[in-house]
């Protein structure tokens, strides 16, 4: 014999009252931070998929001819015109939010450990997003001086064989200068232990946690973080030293 | 117990009152068994400071079989200790050698304030287990146990969820303070069962509301909280959780 009482039911509606929304805006909330971090930074992730398989063109070594088909696609075609600008949203929204999660994170703990054995629990790059990422944007800066402005703004030298504008030669005449390639190398070591973190920790953050998937998102994301930056650096490394020309 | 043999350097943290700045003072413990818990190594070292007649380490302790959640304290930069999956009373002095120098600290977070020296108050994960509400079920007999049939998997996920004491250590260790991987566990192991789905929704938005209100960090998905949980509560906790949030926002 079962049967329910009234007051199940009152219960029932005083729950809800009680248990209705009390959280804040969605974005304001620590899990919502977060899934911004999350989808911004895969967001990134994909910009460099596109602009690694792009600038591979270089490894034609037919003179930047086929390089230059690509760059001149990419500067004309109004889609990409639009998703440049989403970029930049993109990365100062990312950088912007791990700004205020790192501010939130240090009031959590006014007093810090005497004794913190960090080492014993996690890795060094998972505690050092924040570090990694700077240097990242110093990269940037001197990266985006190099080709972005001048590709932009102040023009490029002349145009190709192809009567393409010649992104290349501006390629040629950067690498060629030692601590370039120094802040090159650098900036490529310094993506892949932030993608090394950043790659499976976006997973996580979206909810995508499955013992039959997490190996997986495990080995594509090393592998990732290892080829991708390697890639890379592998440009103005093979350029400085003649391999490509 | 086997006769005391080891030599022990304390430095343990003390600090009157959440008021008082408190500092790390040191302990000289000469007779200590190999075979004490950690925490009859400070029954020790308080029964000695009663003598002298001074004031007693305050720490927290309860059931001293590592099911209640109580003891905490940070020992040489890890929340209960050197070894994995304990609590500190579960923690021996075996664990440690001869003249060595233990450093042991309150848990470190702005939603944990100290009461007194390593002494911590937690009612924030009670703030945090209270907004989470009550599950409705029917009055009158309980029901037969086949008619709310619940896959074993599920079963399984919600009982190691469920798992959870409530310690902190997951706070304590975490870069952040953040309390993600105790909220995720409180969310999972109802939202996994039948008896959890009415209030399945507002529970996951109204924890995350008063967890973020506490003062809790955010998670950078370190894994550190896994490692250090003494009752082995997974990540995977921390993701269905999100996962709960995010639909609980998309639905209401």
């Amino acid at each position: 014999m079962s049967f329910t009482f009234a007051i199940a039911n009152r219960n029932r509606s005083n729950n809800h009252i009680i248990m209705s929304n009390t959280s804040k805006n969605f974005l304001l909330s620590s899990i919502g931070k977060k899934l911004v971090m999350g989808l911004t930074g895969l967001f990134l992730i994909s910009f460099l998929l596109v602009h690694c398989f792009l600038n591979s063109f270089i490894f034609f070594n037919d003179g930047g001819l086929m390089f230059n088909i690509g760059a001149a696609f990419m500067a004309k075609n109004w889609l990409i015109r639009a998703m440049e600008v989403v970029l930049f949203v993109g990365l100062v929204w990312h950088m912007v939010q791990a700004l205020i999660l790192t501010m939130d994170n240090s009031k959590a703990r006014p007093v810090k450990y005497a004794v913190n054995n960090a080492t014993s629990n996690t890795k060094w790059y998972s505690r050092s997003m924040g570090v990694l990422g700077s240097l990242l944007l110093l990269f940037l800066v001197v990266h985006l001086a190099n080709f972005w402005v001048k590709s932009r703004f102040t023009g490029l030298p002349g145009e190709d064989a192809n009567g393409n504008e010649n992104l290349y030669a501006v390629m040629q005449e950067t690498f060629r200068i030692g601590w370039i390639i120094a802040v090159y190398v650098g900036g490529c070591i310094a993506l892949a232990y932030h993608l090394l973190h950043g790659f499976p920790s976006a997973f996580q953050t979206m909810g995508w946690n499955h013992p039959k998937y997490n190996r997986l998102i495990l080995i594509t994301g090393t592998l990732f973080s290892i080829i991708i930056p390697l890639i890379f650096a592998a440009m103005p490394v093979s350029m400085y030293f003649g391999w490509v020309n | 117990m086997s006769h005391g043999n080891m030599k022990i350097t304390l430095k343990v943290w003390r600090q009157k009152n959440a008021k008082i700045n408190g500092q790390l003072v040191t302990y000289q413990l000469n007779d200590i068994s190999p075979d004490m818990s950690f925490l009859e190594m400070f029954d020790v070292l308080n029964e000695q400071l009663i003598t002298k007649g001074e004031d007693p380490v305050a720490f927290d302790h309860d059931c001293r079989e590592g099911i209640c959640g109580m003891c905490s304290m940070f020992i040489n930069g890890r929340p209960h200790g050197p070894k994995n999956k304990v609590t500190t009373c579960q923690l021996h002095m075996r664990s440690f050698k001869d003249g060595d120098t233990i450093v042991v600290e309150p848990w470190r977070a702005a939603a944990f304030p100290v009461i007194k020296d390593l002494t911590v108050d937690r009612t924030a994960f009670d703030r945090i287990i209270a907004k989470g509400g009550f599950i409705s079920v029917n009055t009158g007999n309980a029901q037969d146990a086949n008619s709310l049939p619940i896959p074993k998997h599920d079963a399984d996920k919600s009982f190691e969820a469920a798992a959870c004491i409530g310690c902190g250590a997951c706070v304590a260790t975490c870069k952040n303070s953040s309390a993600m991987l105790f909220v995720s566990a409180k969310i999972s192991q109802l939202a996994l069962l039948p008896q959890g789905q009415v209030e399945r929704v507002a529970r996951a938005k109204n924890m995350v509301a008063q967890m973020d209100a506490e003062g809790f960090g955010n998670c950078s998905n370190t894994g550190a909280c896994e490692i250090e949980c003494p009752k082995g509560i997974s990540l995977e906790n921390i993701a269905r959780m999100n996962r709960e949030f995010y639909v609980a926002n998309l639905k209401d």
